[in-house]
């Protein structure tokens, strides 16, 4: 008499066809370590974010909000980052239908889009700097760059992380689960656009 | 006679995509995307009759911001469709940003 035992736990793959996982909770532990990270993101933004609220009243010599803030130009940089994403999802919807190519198009098009985003920052630090506000300027200036610029780091890592993973689909390269990998990334971007929209809000369209 | 004892794990039973109703289509997403740029719109707009109705435009910002946060996060971010799990690891993380930073504001008299 045998007796055997068959243990499904064991025996199933990391990620089998109905989505289930081989850990102890039957989830992904890389999802869950994302959605872990993205809630502490939301600490050093709210750090950020409280700072800026404490000193936007302090000008020193410098210009104020009002006098600086280019509400049509940040809108559409809104817009934009908005918009990539939808591009986003739809390059996760495209990797889990195994779609490389719309996977890749999808991929590029978020990517140029955050560009787009950061290339409007760039342009507006630089206005803002002609117009007489600069890091050192006031506390206003300071915690004003200190949050936007690091929102701005953040959109630059999730353009070379995009970048980074066309180029591994391309040479089909991608470690694990392909459309796990691409939900990932999407999560942090979505993330991203989750805080501008928070940063829009409180530091643009508020006045002081 | 042979005796299979199958020991199922029931971790693994539990789906990333826990089945809260149909999975999305593009056309959702489309949907989502317009509805967030017409919120934006009308955020936008506040700028230019914020001085006159000052309370009204804050109370409309305030909405307007946490429609789009939280249609992001059940839509673009899928929490409408993952497990509890992961929307918990979330919140926690928002809650205490927010307990913790009203709390330091409070102490430098910012709402005072």
């Amino acid at each position: 008499m045998a007796d055997i035992a068959v243990h499904e736990g064991a025996h199933a793959h990391e990620h089998d066809a109905h989505g289930a996982h081989a850990t102890s909770t039957g989830l992904s532990n890389n999802k869950l370590a994302m959605w872990l990270f993205l809630g502490t993101e939301c600490l050093l933004f709210g750090g950020l974010i409280s700072t800026y609220m404490l000193y936007r009243g302090r000008l020193g010599n410098g210009p104020g909000p009002g006098q600086v803030f280019d509400i049509p130009l940040t809108s559409i940089s809104s817009f934009i980052l908005l918009m990539s994403s939808l591009t986003m999802v739809l390059a996760v919807n495209a990797a889990k239908e195994g779609d490389d190519r719309n996977t890749r198009v999808w991929l590029s098009a978020t990517a140029l889009l955050g560009a787009l985003f950061v290339g409007g920052q760039v342009y507006e630090f630089t206005a803002f700097y002609q117009e007489g506000l600069g890091f050192t300027t006031s506390l206003f200036g300071s915690s004003f760059f200190t949050l936007t610029g690091f929102h701005g780091v953040h959109v630059s890592l999730g353009i070379i992380m995009l970048m980074a993973l066309v180029g591994i689909i391309t040479r089909s390269k991608v470690p694990g689960d392909k459309a796990e990998v691409v939900e990932l990334i999407g999560l942090y971007w979505h993330f991203v656009d989750v805080v501008w929209v928070v940063i829009f809000t409180l530091v643009y369209l508020i006045p002081a | 006679m042979s005796a299979v004892t199958e020991h199922t794990d029931h971790g693994t039973e539990a789906h990333d995509h826990a089945d809260h109703g149909s999975h999305p289509t593009t056309l959702t997403f489309v949907k989502v995307a317009i509805i967030l740029a017409v919120i934006t719109a009308l955020e936008t707009s506040t700028y230019w009759w914020v001085e006159d109705a000052h309370t009204v435009a804050m109370i409309t910002l305030f909405i307007c911001m946490a429609i789009k946060f939280v249609m992001i996060l059940l839509w673009f971010m899928h929490l409408k469709w993952d497990s509890a799990l992961f929307s918990l690891m979330f919140y926690i993380g928002v809650g205490l940003a927010i307990a913790v930073y009203i709390v330091a504001l409070m102490t430098f008299h910012f709402f005072a």
